[in-house]
């Protein structure tokens, strides 16, 4: 790429630049002084850089840096592994340092030093499998050069291991020894070879999280743990109506606080979408310290005017989804139309209905929205718990109008994202209020703010009906789903709109001769965005329900109703390009009903469940053994099964597929945003409850199959399963069809 | 204490010297040191541990506490660290999450326990976790699930059952070498 050659320094750096279609272009650029988008603990001067992801000082310590924030999702660990196993380095050596935005100035444009940063949405280890093994196979070549030119002998009759290039006669030289002789190497013209998988010493065996002696000892720091000498700390009373205004505010006791600054108020600025400006109006409260700005926020005297949307309630916006589905009225959006519903509908030997309500979500974020910022003359530093860090710099880059290069955004362990931090909201806040306050703030939602004004998962009636023919066959299937779309205001055309709701290849799509799904718009004033599992979560609760009430109303086991559905092994290629593998789906099947004993499932005095799906090439199937103790219910087995193709690090694997099991139960059993007159009503854990110890499971038994293909993304996988095979367990142990989420509500309404 | 007052005794001895006012202020111990407050008394203990000492190991979960993330151990008891005005603290002990480690940076066998068993989901809530658990063990050194059962803390993330092991793996003391 560098035609002008090769400046041999510590400021090269490896560029890997996204192509077209996902080609790779890997090369070489001198950075200027100015752009040093390395953090801190990579730019030491004993540390000899092997490209932008890779350091090695020289006794051998190696620094991989990672680019997707981590918010528990382990791609800190998988992906430097990734890197690390190419490079054949020893892992007992290596640190692990989370990058920050990576973002240089193209001609004013932004130019991503590191490629995709995008952290909890599934996507990490897919894109990381296509482009970081080739960083740690340059690291690895480079070092490989240096020793064969300190041998004199060539580089292929050499080979790695553990950090270490071994000679032919035995001798031994510790990467450490080669790492500044490696660094004057000119890169390769292009990337070397991968290795083979029978060579890989690190993919495919457990780690435990790179950061866990940090957390376990609490010097792990999150956003929410930086501080700046004299930022003044921020907090916020957001309008209770999000199309609210302010009508009267007085001050005088606010600022009488010791240690009360100032007082600012906010606005969302107008055309700009959801999730990039202000999320409603608020009134800040800047102090020397959280106790003052709390106390200020205490003793601020505050009108509220509400905007239009304050007639809204969620119990009528459920009635309107229901009228809209039991009517005539043409969807907004005809998502998929195989075959012909209605005329398979005329050769009905049986129909089947139902619907499935379910209720608006929160984010629910352990660490709240916060975000540290600074504004020089010609520069901004942010530290911002994002899964998102170049969306958040296009946020500050509007606001500040600073060159790309001249924005400084760091990423710390994130405190949970779910995709709530996808949106950037509070860093408009946090920037507008440096702006205001001449000072570096630190911006802090307490936890009233996070709940009261999320932008929410929107609750969703689903209606389905199925044909079935005289011979068992599933005929005709035809979804119609009412909600508030999750995209609106934020520039989606209305034609893509139910594209955040349901997906156009969800089972039983691509199965069934006659399939069809519908969506119905709903408006709300409420702001909705992406929720971790979104689409799968609502949609697989519905399908996966109903096929337990088909298999009941057949007389049949509910296991081998599925498996009928799926029948015999075979690839079936996806409308979104992709494709569905039955045989890996029925073998996930198998494996859970073979571990919870399915073949007393008609016999056990418990329930037994069971539920599949698929998402992106990932395949997920949950059973689930509960029990009635009066009105108690007990979840007493949980067995989950997943097939992601090649797995990078099982410890962490199981860890994401428990814990999204965990979440998707804890959301299942008790949680639901319901909104009375235009506001929501949960401002806390209280009104929100996630599950005690005692109501989940003692244990969650994960089962991953081994493969070979290129690895899917795992972190909301387990999530869409996990509901409907509770509550299919739950109708065995009780006789009760939960139909309705929240469902220890409504199965203590209906037994 | 004790220091202060022979101070403040030898000072009133010397003839002619006006004694010396005793400071106003708490005193209290964190991780094994000293320290005097003489700010609000009513500062939850979370904000003088997190912007005055800046130890931040002690998270913010909601303003009463409710996710257990701001657990501290008060003479040996977990509590919630908002809910601790300094007021309240003069003359206590308390263990943060920094202070839990041995000086010589020997873990406790509970967080050797966590990172064995990889009981972390974001590593937010895990402070909280690891100070209930302390608690728990403290109070009953084989806890049964039905004790386990009854920690406070919640987790979005879902580390529950990873939590509820590492437990069960300290109390049979069968954490691998710190």
């Amino acid at each position: 790429m560098s035609g002008h050659g090769i400046r041999l320094s510590r400021r090269r750096f490896l560029q890997v630049l996204a192509g077209g279609a996902g080609a790779l272009v890997v090369g070489i650029r001198v950075a200027e002084a100015a752009d040093a988008p390395l953090p801190p603990a990579m730019l030491g001067d004993n540390l000899y850089d092997l490209g932008a992801y890779v350091r090695i000082d020289a006794s051998g310590n190696v620094l991989i840096g990672a680019r997707d924030p981590d918010t528990g999702s382990g791609v800190a660990t998988a992906l430097p592994r990734i890197i690390a196993d190419e490079l054949d380095a020893d892992w007992t050596r290596v640190g692990v340092v989370p990058l920050g935005l990576g973002v240089e100035n193209d001609n004013g444009k932004p130019r991503w030093t590191y490629g995709r940063q995008l952290g909890g949405v599934g996507g990490s280890i897919p894109a990381a499998w296509n482009d970081l093994r080739q960083v740690g196979a340059v690291a690895r070549w480079l070092l490989l050069q240096a020793a064969a030119r300190r041998l004199g002998v060539p580089a292929s009759r050499l080979r790695c291991e553990a950090g270490t290039v071994i000679a032919p006669d035995g001798r031994r030289f510790g990467y450490g020894s080669l790492a500044a002789d490696a660094g004057k190497i000119a890169l390769p013209s292009s990337v070397p070879p991968l290795k083979h998988a029978a060579d890989y010493r690190l993919i495919g065996q457990s780690a435990g999280d790179v950061d866990a002696r940090a957390i376990v000892t609490g010097a792990a720091l999150y956003a929410i743990d930086h501080y700046y000498g004299d930022a003044l700390v921020a907090v916020l009373a957001h309008c209770p109506w999000p199309d609210g205004t302010l009508a009267r505010i007085d001050t005088t006791d606010t600022l009488a606080v010791k240690g009360v600054l100032k007082v600012v108020q906010l606005k969302p600025e107008p055309g700009q979408p959801l999730g990039s400006t202000v999320i409603a109006p608020a009134v800040a409260v800047l102090a020397e310290n959280t106790w003052a700005a709390l106390q200020g926020r205490a003793k601020l005297k505050l009108e509220w005017k509400p905007g239009a949307g304050s007639g809204e309630n969620s119990a009528a916006l459920e009635q309107q989804a229901t009228a809209l589905l039991a009517g005539d009225a043409l969807p907004t959006s005809r998502v998929r139309n195989d075959g012909d519903v209605e005329a398979a509908g005329r050769k009905a030997a049986r129909r089947l209905d139902a619907t499935y309500v379910q209720p608006w979500l929160a984010h629910a974020t352990a660490e709240p929205m916060n975000c540290l910022v600074r504004l020089d003359k010609d520069r901004a530093s942010l530290v911002v718990p994002t899964q998102a860090p170049q969306q958040a710099w296009a946020v500050v880059q509007r606001l500040t109008g600073l060159a790309p290069e001249r924005i400084d955004i760091r990423v710390p362990r994130v405190g949970g994202g779910y995709g709530r931090r996808l949106d950037h909201d509070y860093v408009a806040e946090a920037v507008l209020l440096a702006k205001a306050a001449g000072k570096p703030v630190r911006l802090l939602w307490t936890r009233d703010e996070d709940f009261g004004h999320d932008y929410y998962r929107a609750g969703s009636v689903h209606r389905i009906s199925a044909i079935i023919d005289r011979k068992r066959q599933l005929l005709a299937w035809h979804q119609r789903m009412a909600s508030a779309s999750a995209l609106a205001r934020r520039g989606t055309p209305d034609d893509r709109l139910w594209s955040s709701e349901l997906q156009v290849d969800q089972l039983p799509a691509a199965l069934v001769p006659n399939y069809r799904s519908d969506w119905y718009a709903l408006e709300s004033t409420l702001p909705r965005g992406p929720m971790r599992g979104m689409p799968h979560l609502s949609n697989a609760f519905a399908v996966e329900s109903f096929l337990d009430e088909i298999a009941h109303q057949m007389r049949e086991d509910p296991l081998k109703t599925r498996l009928r559905i799926l029948g015999e092994p075979r690839a079936l290629p996806l409308s979104s390009g992709g494709t569905l593998d039955t045989g890996r789906l029925v073998n996930v099947l198998k494996l859970v009903a073979d571990r919870i004993e399915w073949k007393n499932w008609l016999r056990t005095v418990n329930g037994l469940g069971i539920a599949c799906w698929h998402v992106d090439g990932a395949y997920v199937a949950h059973a689930v053994e509960a029990a009635m103790q009066g009105e108690t219910l007990v979840i007493q087995r949980v067995v989950c099964a997943v097939d992601v193709g090649r797995v990078i690090n099982p410890l962490g694997l199981q860890g994401q597929v428990a814990g999204a099991t965990l979440d998707a139960l804890s959301i299942a059993l008790n949680a639901a945003i319901t909104v009375k007159d235009g506001q929501v009503q949960q401002h806390g854990y209280k009104d929100y409850p996630l599950a005690s110890m005692a109501q989940l499971p003692n244990d969650v038994e994960v089962i991953t199959v081994p493969g070979d293909r290129a690895p899917a993304g795992a972190s909301f996988l387990a999530m869409p399963t996990a509901a409907p095979a509770l509550a299919n367990a739950v109708f065995r142990a009780s006789a009760v069809r939960v139909r309705r989420l929240p469902l220890m509500k409504e199965l203590l309404r209906l037994l | 204490m004790a220091r202060v007052q022979a101070q403040v005794l030898s000072t009133a001895q010397e003839s002619g010297v006006v004694p010396e006012k005793v400071r106003d202020g708490i005193d209290l111990m964190v991780n094994g040191e000293r320290f005097r407050h003489t700010g609000d008394p009513q500062m939850p203990l979370l904000w003088y541990l997190r912007d005055v000492l800046r130890l931040t190991g002690t998270k913010y979960g909601g303003e009463a506490g409710e996710n257990g993330a701001d657990l501290v151990l008060v003479d040996g008891k977990a509590v919630s660290a908002i809910m601790q005005p300094l007021a309240r603290l003069a003359g206590k002990a308390v263990t943060t999450v920094e202070g839990l480690a041995g000086n010589d940076g020997s873990l406790h066998p509970l967080q050797q326990a966590f990172i064995d068993e990889d009981a972390i989901g974001c590593g937010y809530c895990t402070p909280g976790w690891l100070i209930a658990g302390i608690d728990l063990l403290r109070r009953k050194p084989q806890p049964d699930d039905g004790d386990i059962d009854q920690l406070p803390n919640l987790c979005r993330c879902g580390c529950q059952t990873r939590v509820r092991r590492a437990i069960k793996r300290a109390a049979a003391g069968k954490v691998a070498r710190a």
